[in-house]
């Protein structure tokens, strides 16, 4: 039973770790599928978290802060739409660009503003997404087994985290039932058909690229304003990379990529939880679990487990005649 | 032109010659700003402190980049300012390529102990001492009998700091389980609070209902889940009662203020050497203020100046994590 109640609560950090990276997974998804690679979603997150928290401390609002995370993410994204797809830079170069952007920027304005050495003040009352109890949760808890897995596991999180996951199937949806999806899904693949049947390649990678400020912006306030109450610098700590890793973990599809940013949360709650764990004379250093998802994703790129093709068009700016 | 130069030659001398003339002390405050309400805004109150009693003036300059630590070195060296007071770890190897070449000059570093120059001051801190106390106040507030210790980056120091906690808490009860974490292996440990919350509520669920967190801007993390979930959390550095006031135990000082005072009140006459400072000339203590007071028993105060007072006079020997890179008390 103890084995039980430890298990409950390593899911339920889970959940909570890997929603962040799944919101940025599929940010990336969206631009990936659409041809842009996009490895400034660190950048955005962090730029996010910084306004969200910074405009919900101010305001004392939440839901303003949310907006403007987004909005800053957003601004990111279409410098990163405007590098890349209006004047054919190269992807990479622009995202990395971002990254740093975000990192000096961030930092800058909160001194600036908060006088606090880079951090925006603690965010209280409305300023923070409370957690959702579902209804029941109190009552059902004592129920053995579906008990814990409603009330703890289940329930209890913030907005935020239900939002996430529902872009799951969302983002399926869109991707495979929808004109636009097809669209999109072509222009990452075969840009010039698309262009050949009438349609605005630029239009729909940027429509893309909006998309993936969305959602990093919506990932970038979850840290800030959900899980944590305020802003510290470098907060995102490379989750940006690990939603990368997923991304390729799950071949660009969303489905998987939900359940490749749950292994790396559960990675990274197992490491957290268990220091080294001992496995019968084998002690695994947690060093080793911070490690896997990188070390996934390197097995996964050599093609030991099947092969990972990324969308045919992606990192390639589109140049309608030579 | 020409007279435009030269006056401009002349306002240089002139600047040069006054600043060598009054020797004004120099601080240099690391890239965390001066008001990070930890590190470097003690540093500067304890400039402050100085100005204020004798009313002297001192030169400062908030470091931007890495790349400013040699320029803003020279600079303050060139200009005459005597001492230069630099503050953490990374100054170490600009330290021991500019200090060299103004041997004229004291140069002062604070969480540096182990370069070799004759004109440097280098003033370490025996962080165990203080751990050792807040671990016993630990212990004593505990009511499940297990506390936690969430440090930053996995480095010596920090280990260090848990390794002092962990025996001052076994001192009060052996039966004591002392949970302890590390946040990470690189140096994006210091600034990861989402990490924090997760390890804060980790060691939750394991029991811990005090947690000492030495973790940088990762700690801010850990006394916000502490808070949230109701349980008591410990500080470090500077004061951080007030953060959540009445959740948070106590803070473990480093007083980063003392030492900066003490160099600039003695002047460019400072002596040089390696000094480290224990609880004997206050360098590390507890904080207790009008935030903590309805936390700390009386039991608890008295028991903590009486091991102050053992450990000063040498009854109570706490043993350092680098005498031999292992902690009697905790298993990392």
């Amino acid at each position: 039973m103890e084995f039980f109640v430890t298990l409950i609560q390593v899911l339920d950090s889970t959940i909570r770790l890997s929603t962040p990276l799944l919101l940025a997974c599929l940010a990336g998804l969206f631009s990936e599928r659409a041809g842009i690679f996009d490895i400034g979603l660190e950048g955005k997150m962090l730029m996010a978290a910084f306004f969200s928290a910074a405009i919900a401390a101010v305001t004392g609002s939440v839901w303003l802060g949310l907006l403007a995370g987004i909005a800053s993410s957003m601004l990111l994204s279409g410098l990163h739409g405007l590098a890349s797809i209006t004047f054919r830079g190269n992807q990479l170069i622009s995202g990395v660009a971002i990254n740093f952007l975000a990192s000096g920027l961030t930092v800058l304005i909160a001194q600036s503003w908060f006088q606090q050495g880079g951090r925006t003040p603690s965010l209280f009352g409305g300023g923070r997404f409370e957690p959702i109890n579902f209804p029941f949760a109190e009552s059902l808890s004592g129920v053995p087994i579906f008990g814990p897995i409603y009330s703890e596991l289940l329930s209890g999180h913030s907005i935020l985290v239900y939002v996430a996951f529902l872009m799951v199937p969302a983002t399926w949806w869109v991707l495979y039932r929808t004109r636009f999806g097809l669209r999109l899904r072509a222009v990452g693949e075969n840009p010039a058909a698309v262009d050949t049947a009438g349609v605005s390649v630029v239009g729909l990678r940027f429509a893309a690229v909006a998309i993936c400020g969305v959602l990093c912006g919506i990932a970038g306030a979850y840290l800030a304003t959900a899980l944590q109450a305020g802003f510290v610098k470098e907060m995102t700590a490379g989750r940006g990379f690990i939603a990368l890793a997923a991304l390729i973990f799950a071949k660009w599809r969303p489905w998987h990529a939900m359940w490749a940013c749950l292994l790396f949360g559960l990675l990274q709650a197992v490491a957290l939880r268990f220091q080294n764990i001992d496995l019968g004379g084998i002690v695994i250093p947690v060093q080793m679990m911070d490690a896997l998802p990188y070390i996934l994703t390197v097995v996964i790129l050599a093609g030991f487990v099947g092969k990972a093709v990324p969308p045919r068009a992606g990192g390639e700016p589109y140049v309608k005649e030579r | 032109m020409t007279l435009m130069k030269s006056l401009m030659g002349a306002a240089a001398a002139v600047a040069l010659t006054a600043g060598a003339a009054l020797a004004e002390p120099a601080l240099i405050f690391d890239l965390g700003g001066k008001f990070d309400k930890s590190f470097n805004e003690a540093a500067h109150n304890g400039a402050q402190r100085w100005a204020n009693e004798t009313g002297g003036k001192y030169r400062e300059i908030e470091l931007q980049s890495e790349a400013q630590r040699e320029q803003a070195l020279r600079r303050f060296a060139e200009a005459g300012a005597n001492p230069i007071i630099t503050m953490g770890f990374a100054m170490a190897d600009p330290l021991s390529t500019v200090a060299p070449d103004y041997p004229d000059t004291k140069f002062v570093v604070v969480d540096v102990t182990w370069l070799d120059a004759p004109n440097l001051r280098q003033v370490g801190f025996a962080e165990h001492e203080g751990s050792y106390l807040v671990g016993m106040m630990a212990a004593m507030a505990s009511e499940s009998g297990t506390v936690g210790f969430i440090g930053g980056m996995d480095v010596p120091l920090i280990r260090h700091f848990g390794c002092g906690y962990a025996q001052g808490a076994k001192a009060v009860n052996p039966d004591v389980n002392v949970i302890a974490n590390m946040t990470g292996t690189t140096p994006a440990a210091w600034n990861d609070p989402v990490k924090g919350s997760e390890l804060t509520k980790a060691q939750i669920s394991q029991g811990a209902d005090v947690i000492y967190a030495a973790a940088g801007g990762t700690g801010v993390g850990v006394l916000q889940t502490a808070a949230d979930e109701g349980i008591l959390s410990i500080g470090v550095d500077s004061n951080q009662n007030h953060l959540h006031p009445g959740k948070v135990l106590t803070s473990m000082l480093k007083r980063v203020d003392v030492a900066v005072y003490e160099a600039m009140k003695a002047g460019d006459g400072v002596e040089t050497g390696v000094f480290v400072m224990g609880l004997a000339d206050d360098g590390v203590g507890v904080a207790m203020d009008e935030n903590n007071k309805e936390l700390v028993s009386v039991r608890m105060s008295d028991a903590v100046d009486e091991a102050r007072k053992g450990i000063i006079n040498g009854d109570i020997n706490v043993v350092s994590y680098y005498e031999n890179d292992s902690c009697p008390a905790l298993q990392f």
